[in-house]
């Protein structure tokens, strides 16, 4: 019981990072129609710029807080010069976002040197808790905590206010959405903006977890971010988090029970979500 | 004399390497109900789609309300006060009725409650359905939110594409009604396949075929020629 209890504490953990980097994804695809490679250079991008101002200040939340404005500037920087130009044309969006995922990572090793840089959980979020035969480690909590608080927030925002409101209607219909009087391209600017800081904090968050972080991190998450928001559905919120800890889940029951099929658990689930519904598990139709 | 609204003079759009309008003219006045009558495939609904700025022109000019909106952006074009419901609705299916109706409001103040209260009189299903997903309404239902939902802010001129289509007799007279209470309010350009509709609640009309203009009148015009409703709607 105590092992499942782990597995489980560990699947959702991973599910939720996963959570962070894939929602902004699937918002920018559902609304957007872009199929953003560069995600996963955000996610780094956040990791260093976090980790470095997290080791200078001495305050983890100075990190969170630099490594989401870092991905509000980068979203900026990546919609106005790198996606507006190729709207609507699905393989020059693939080309570009390719070439500059790889820009900055090569831009990581510049600025913060090629070398892995080793992460240290902060302080008040080290250690575990036992719980009779369970060690329960603190900082996993946390990122589960975190990762539900975010969804909460932007469920709330997506259902509540006119912005969300806004934005579900642009992943429905875009051209419909304009002819109400909305200029959807500043709010496709204000999407991947968010979705982008949601990629920088996965990223802060992520260092201290796995204790280590170095450039090519990026793409690794990246493709696993791509398999969640296809098996959640794309342009789905609620089904990037049901796929996010359905594959941390999977991938943390596999290491431990079929280690060799671990790393292609996902692909499986993926395999299987896309011949039985193909659209992903939750989908926003077409009005 | 009534004032115009809209003119379309000389139109030529392309969508991709297709010249689909080829020289559209048309007029519509305050307070009109002007009709664009024509074939399948004649370039009705690319026109309008070219007024509100989905489908650009590539020639010619738009003008609604003495004002060039040729070039305009759709979002522009919507906020000068032009309302649209294309064929297929719309209707944003995840939503309930009173968020696709929430999603076109622009402004929130007591008049702008008010129109509400005054659309929801007009489409009482809506008022029913306020918490309903738009994708689990009926035909007629999703054409009345799509309708309510244009008319909701002060549209001075609302373009509505074919809104009989697919739905019973008795829904299209409830949508004919609702457009004709409509036009007290608001001057309309309807795309409508439906003759009996058309001829019912319009008062103008513009035939077009293969992209062009080939005749604009008064409806009883229409409704006496034969030989021009044979030629270019086949019926008659």
């Amino acid at each position: 019981m105590d092992l499942i209890f782990s597995l489980i504490i560990n699947g959702l953990a991973t599910g939720m990072l996963i959570f962070l980097l894939a929602s902004g994804l699937t918002l920018i695809f559902g609304l957007m129609h872009v199929l953003n490679f560069a995600h996963g250079g955000l996610f780094v991008w956040g990791a260093y710029a976090g980790v470095f101002s997290y080791a200078y200040s001495g305050s983890f939340i100075v990190g969170i807080i630099v490594a989401i404005l870092t991905g509000l500037v980068f979203g900026f920087i990546t919609e106005k010069l790198i996606i507006t130009p190729v709207y609507g044309n699905l393989v020059q969006q693939i080309l570009i976002t390719l070439g500059f995922m790889l820009v900055l990572q090569e831009m990581i090793k510049v600025v913060f040197g090629p070398n892995v840089v080793a992460v240290k959980v902060p302080e008040l979020l080290a250690g575990s808790w036992q719980l009779g035969d369970i060690i329960i480690i603190k900082y996993r909590i946390f990122i589960i905590f975190f990762g539900f608080i975010i969804f909460g927030l932007f469920h709330y925002m997506l259902t509540r206010t006119k912005i969300g409101l806004v934005v579900r209607a642009g992943v429905m219909n875009s051209e419909m959405v304009q002819a109400l009087g909305i200029n959807i391209k500043r709010i496709f600017l204000v999407v991947f903006m968010t979705g982008s800081a949601l990629a920088a904090l996965a990223g802060v968050l992520f260092a201290p977890y796995s204790g280590a972080i170095y450039a090519e991190l990026g793409m690794e998450f990246a493709i696993m971010a791509f398999i969640v928001v296809v098996i959640g559905g794309m342009g789905s919120f609620q089904g990037s988090l049901f796929a996010a800890i359905l594959v941390g889940l999977a991938g943390s029951f596999m290491a431990y029970y079929v280690p060799y099929l671990s790393l292609a658990v996902n692909m499986i689930i993926m395999v299987v979500v896309l011949i039985f519904r193909p659209q992903g598990l939750f989908t926003t139709a077409k009005g | 004399m009534m004032e115009s609204l809209l003119k379309l003079d000389n139109i030529n759009t392309h969508i991709g390497q297709y010249h689909i309008l080829q020289g559209v003219h048309f007029e519509a006045k305050e307070g009109e109900v002007s009709v664009l009558l024509g074939r399948n495939g004649a370039g009705k609904t690319t026109t309008l789609k070219t007024i509100i700025g989905l489908t650009p022109a590539t020639a010619g000019s738009v003008t609604f309300l003495n004002q060039d909106i040729t070039k305009k952006p759709t979002y522009d074009i919507a906020n000068l006060g032009i309302g649209y419901v294309p064929e297929d609705q719309g209707v944003f299916a995840d939503l309930t009725v009173e968020e696709n109706i929430k999603v076109a409001m622009r402004k929130e103040n007591d008049e702008s409650k008010e129109k509400l209260e005054y659309v929801l009189n007009l489409f009482p299903d809506l008022k029913k359905f306020w918490k309903k997903a738009g994708g689990n309404l009926s035909g007629g239902q999703k054409q009345m939110l799509a309708m309510a939902r244009a008319f909701v802010n002060d549209s001075k001129l609302l373009l509505i594409d074919e809104p009989s289509k697919g739905l019973a007799p008795i829904v299209i007279e409830k949508v004919m009604e609702a457009i004709v209470e409509m036009k007290k309010q608001t001057s309309i350009v309807l795309v409508e396949q439906n003759f009996y509709m058309a001829s019912k609640i319009g008062d103008t009309f513009t035939l077009i075929d293969d992209g062009r203009t080939v005749r604009h009148g008064e409806m009883k015009e229409l409704i006496e020629d034969d030989e021009l409703k044979h030629k270019y709607l086949g019926i008659g």
